[in-house]
């Protein structure tokens, strides 16, 4: 394991990419942080700015105005970083998917790590994901999405180096 | 003369959880003017609508706001409700109203917390949220889920509450009492909260009546609107509560007004839970159709007054579905409060509101403020160059290049 994987093990900083959500991940999210369940025990905390994060947490989907400066803001992650979606919303597009103003599921623009089902998770659901995606970059199952090689960026040195699979 | 800048906040930013765009202008350290850019959270919610049966769609408009998770299906109930003119069991009026004040304490705890963060207590964000999962437990023992209740149905609620739950309820309502005391003690005292929010973005009582603010962004400003009061509906005009107002519509007395009125959901709550045990009977109506006509349904939301228009013609799809949230009404107002105030309040300012842009999303169309011609993006440009190859080919009959491929 390389020393920004194992760092990915360690307090997590999460940045919270809302889309058109409706707030309810959103503020299960921020639940999770508060007392009855408080992650921040764990070191896990929010950012302001996505250049300080670990972990992308999207929630909604994203429209047609949401997607492109979700794209633009994703590109300014630190590598490695997971993505976790939370909610159907990302995952599937729910009753979204007829809409007018549906773009494409996040899925097509960002390689998430792990999926969150429900609407909206409980904390619980979205703490247990947590601990997932940590035991798999432990045991080496799981490799952050951004790393994947068949479709970084052919010899950009510095992902090679960050140990992709 | 100061130089102008502008400062841009957003769309993603720390500030609030949704997507959206604040240019502020300033020079030097005060607010001159402000634009806010949405857009990012619109869904198409209203013709979604129209594809949905009059049951689905109350799943559709509860997921406009996971906040407003009970305002926006009874809105959209009454609606129907009054465009076929179904009866609602009386007991369903109680849980109805029971449930939407729930709803009420967890949004105003929400905000409270939010604002302690945004003013740099985040105790008060801390200790807020803590409370607001009590709350969260009584409704999930009430409508099994945290949010996103799933309650509302035209005729009625979808749930019944067991007589052997409503101890239960009752003891855990009584136990908001105590922590929303420490709130309204640890606000109205506290010399710093004081400090930071009296006198912080006043909205007249004259200007909340031009800008029609609704809710507790009017209440604060001695504009006693409250939809619950004027257009009674659910079970409002058979409890006694009371409107609650303020005089100055400065940021603390819009926290003030908050806070009381988390009392009055409490009185509401207590006295639903007397009538239910003293209510039986079902609680839907069962209608099969709802009859072609129009209607409108109101409901006082924690942000005011949520309107949903239905047109029906008699099939069982809504033919037209129109949604008005609060905060449409309320986002505005923060023009007259945000300009002449520092960047440090502004933060403070723009959240009084209690701005859910989630709701209140429209699509957007730029125009050409000198033309009055749209403006077109790269999408319409190709749309219209496409269109323009399809009309020649049928005016003239000619072909495009034909490829040796076979479709």
């Amino acid at each position: 394991m390389s020393n920004a994987i194992n760092a990915l093990t360690r307090s997590l900083n999460v940045f919270h990419l809302a889309g058109s959500a409706c707030n309810n991940c959103d503020i299960e999210i921020l639940d999770a942080l508060t007392p009855k369940y408080d992650l921040e025990r764990f070191g896990i905390t929010l950012v302001g700015s996505i250049r300080h994060a670990d972990v992308l947490l999207m929630s909604g989907i994203f429209n047609r105005k949401a997607a492109i400066r979700a794209q633009e803001l994703i590109a300014q992650a630190p590598k490695p970083y997971l993505v976790i979606a939370i909610g159907g919303c990302p995952a599937t597009g729910l009753m979204w998917r007829d809409s007018y103003n549906w773009e494409r599921p996040p899925g097509d623009f960002v390689k998430i790590d792990a999926f969150v089902p429900g609407c909206p998770p409980k904390p619980e659901a979205m703490i247990s994901a947590v601990v997932k995606v940590i035991e798999g970059l432990r045991s080496g199952e799981l490799v952050p999405g951004c790393l994947h090689t068949s479709d970084t960026v052919a010899g950009d040195p510095a992902l090679e180096t960050a140990g992709g699979s | 003369m100061t130089k102008r800048t502008i400062v841009p906040i957003g769309p993603y930013h720390a500030l609030q959880e949704e997507p959206e765009f604040f240019k502020l202008h300033v020079e030097g350290e005060k607010v001159v003017h402000l634009d806010i850019e949405l857009g990012y959270n619109h869904r198409g919610i209203e013709k979604l609508s129209e594809s949905k049966t009059f049951e689905e769609t109350v799943f559709l408009v509860e997921r406009i706001c996971g906040i407003c998770s009970t305002s926006h299906p009874l809105a959209c109930v009454q609606a129907a409700e009054d465009a076929g003119d179904i009866p609602v069991p009386e007991r369903a009026l109680f849980i109805r109203s029971m449930v939407g004040e729930l709803e009420r304490i967890h949004s105003h705890l929400l905000w409270l917390g939010l604002a302690g963060h945004f003013l740099g207590f985040n105790t008060i964000w801390m200790w807020a949220w803590r409370f607001r999962e009590d709350v969260l437990n009584i409704l999930e023992l009430i409508t099994g889920n945290r949010n996103h209740y799933g309650m509302m149905k035209p005729g009625g609620v979808r749930r019944d509450i067991k007589h052997t739950d409503l101890p239960a309820i009752a003891s855990l309502s009584e136990g908001l009492k105590d922590p929303i005391k420490m709130f309204r003690d640890a606000v109205v005292q506290d010399p710093l909260i004081h400090a930071r929010t009296k006198g912080v973005g006043i909205l007249t009582r004259e200007m909340a009546i031009a800008y029609g603010a609704l809710g507790p962004t009017a209440r604060a400003s001695n504009y006693a609107i409250d939809v619950r009061r004027d257009h009674p509906h659910a079970a409002y005009d058979k409890v006694d509560w009371d409107v609650v107002t303020c005089e100055n519509g400065d940021v603390f007395d819009k926290a003030v007004v908050r806070i009381l009125e988390m009392f009055e959901s409490i009185r509401i709550i207590e006295q639903c839970i007397e009538q239910l045990k003293k209510i039986g009977g079902p609680v839907d109506s069962d209608p099969k159709f709802v009859a072609a006509g129009e209607g409108i349904g109101h409901y006082e939301a924690p942000r005011g007054e949520v309107f949903h228009y239905i047109r029906s013609d008699g099939s069982n799809r809504p033919i037209r579905h129109k949604v008005r949230a609060p905060s449409f009404m309320n986002v505005p107002t923060n023009r007259e409060t945000v300009i002449g105030a520092t960047v440090a309040d502004a933060t403070i300012i723009l959240a009084a509101v209690d701005p859910c842009y989630c709701c209140t999303e429209r699509m957007a169309v730029a125009v050409d403020s000198s033309s009055g011609e749209r403006m077109l993006d790269a999408r319409d440009l190709i749309r219209l160059s496409c269109e323009k190859t399809d009309r020649l080919v049928a005016d003239s009959g000619l072909q495009g290049p034909s490829l040796p491929i076979e479709r």
